[in-house]
């Protein structure tokens, strides 16, 4: 039993309490923390519980399971940090935070190292409500951002089809980066610092791109090739 | 048997899920089916008192999870259709009383011998949501032709995804087609084609949905109600059948026949 328990070790932050995976096999490690929950139910009763799960790959179906086996012993799940994008994406689908008060700084630097100019992430489906996407390079979306989403990139942001949602590219100071859309009708749009109330929506959309221009406001334009 | 496991949901509060589930429930019965609605709106419950039922509540589905009655005896039999049943929330508890586990342990028992199961789900994406779809075959996404209630409906449909449930069906409540044509109202082109997922029924806004609720009898029951035939419309799409769409520009009564005549529509 002493051996199972140690692979996970929970201790308190100032969020709640956070589990620190090892990478043994995630199957053994979920056991081994409902276990540890079992063992002691009455401090567990009522916490909040973050999620350090290191470089394992979790799907949405191992994350919604977990979940609903800690909501059953009064455990709420509100975090899951992973330094896999896989895992990092399936929590912002099920609503999970991403990030929590304390950085692992060690960790956050070695991960903005390896961002080059190439580093994106492609999304292929339709962002709804409420979900949120982070991430520390460029965003491609295929797919609508519904009213209520939000994507927020260091870089630039693509979207093939309707932005209605809010759009930050530039997270990060980046003036120069641009968004672009086959229909920009947002919420609202920010590149760095500079923010755009709501466009209105086209009656003929017609794609569009904006960027911060010579001025230093924030404008969209339509597409022009060539 | 086995029952199609039905959850009835919205996101947004007062869109007509409750009146949805008894209409739903109720012409399903009327199609000689055998139908249990549970109520998951623990601590606010009212589907028994929109069904009619409230007068006769022993015990509720909390007692049933608690071990102080058996499923049987918290199934309530509906007046007028007896292959009809309701199991009631608890008013006195709160959603932290039931499970994901229990509702799938529930639903299980009851799959056995009835036709459809159809779950109230609470409003919100919080436990009581969490359990009342987590024993659902199918979710029917309830939505009012506004942007607030479109945009909480679009947040569910989202949980539904990622949650792997399936991609929901679409009942659009209280479209008034008068507001719509004079670019008053989101119309059910606008809803869907911002949800993208597929339309199950449409019901116009009809005052007799209120008085039917109030009076516990639910409008399906009214046969001159274009919002009973609209639900009696999804109801049979439940079981599979193809009905088509009810033509909503058709208005009747005098007023209706004139325009009408005149060519004004």
């Amino acid at each position: 039993m002493e051996q199972i328990t140690s692979l996970v070790q929970i201790k308190g932050i100032r969020d709640g309490l956070l589990a620190t995976f090892s990478d043994a096999p995630w199957e053994d490690q979920r056991t081994a923390l409902l276990a540890q929950i079992d063992e002691r139910p009455s401090f567990f009763q009522g916490a909040r519980l973050a999620m350090d799960v290191g470089s394992q790959i979790l799907k949405v179906n191992d994350l919604v399971d977990l979940r609903d086996h800690l909501s059953e012993r009064n455990v709420v799940l509100w975090a899951v940090v992973s330094d896999s994008p896989t895992t990092e994406q399936t929590s912002q689908l099920l609503g999970l935070a991403t990030r929590i008060s304390k950085p692992r700084p060690e960790e956050q630097r070695q991960f903005a190292d390896t961002i080059t100019d190439d580093t994106a992430l492609f999304v292929n489906k339709t962002i709804r409500s409420g979900t949120r996407i982070e991430f520390p390079g460029h965003i491609v979306i295929v797919g609508d951002v519904n009213p209520g989403a939000e994507i927020v990139a260091e870089g630039n942001v693509i979207v093939w089809g309707r932005v209605r949602g809010m759009i930050h590219a530039g997270a990060k100071g980046d003036r120069a980066a641009f968004i672009c859309a086959l229909d920009l009708s947002p919420n609202q749009l920010r590149i760095a610092d500079e923010v755009s109330a709501t466009l209105k929506p086209q009656k003929d959309p017609r794609p569009e791109i904006a960027s911060i221009n010579g001025e230093g406001r924030l404008q969209a334009e339509l597409w022009q090739t060539g | 048997m086995t029952a199609q496991v039905i959850t009835v949901t919205s996101g947004k509060g007062g869109v007509g899920k409750t009146t949805a589930v008894a209409n739903l429930a109720n012409a399903l019965a009327m199609d000689g089916k055998k139908v249990v609605c549970i109520d998951g709106d623990i601590g606010l419950r009212n589907l028994d008192v929109v069904m009619g039922l409230e007068n006769r509540i022993v015990y509720d589905i909390v007692d049933v999870i608690e071990g102080r009655c058996k499923l049987k005896q918290a199934m309530i039999r509906d007046k007028h259709y007896p292959e009809m049943y309701l199991i009631p929330a608890a008013q006195t508890r709160d959603k932290n009383a039931v499970s994901p586990s229990d509702m799938v342990r529930i639903c299980n028992d009851l799959r056995v011998d009835s036709d459809f199961v159809i779950i109230d789900s609470p409003a919100g994406i919080e436990r009581g949501f969490r359990n009342a779809i987590a024993a659902a075959d199918r979710v029917l996404v309830v939505t009012n032709p506004e942007v607030s209630a479109v945009r909480d409906a679009d947040r569910v449909v989202g949980i539904l995804e990622a949650e792997e449930k399936g991609t929901p069906h679409l009942i659009i409540n209280r479209l008034n087609q008068a507001l719509v044509r004079n670019n008053d109202m989101l119309s059910a082109e606008d809803v869907l084609d911002l949800l993208g997922i597929q339309l199950i029924g449409i019901v116009p806004e009809d005052e007799s949905v209120i008085i039917g609720s109030n009076r516990g009898a639910p409008v399906v029951t009214d046969g001159k109600s274009r919002a009973g035939l609209a639900f009696r419309n999804i109801a049979k799409r439940l079981q599979g059948l193809d009905v088509p769409f009810m033509d909503l520009d058709q208005q009747s009564g005098l007023w209706g026949a004139i325009q009408r005549l005149t060519g004004r529509k």
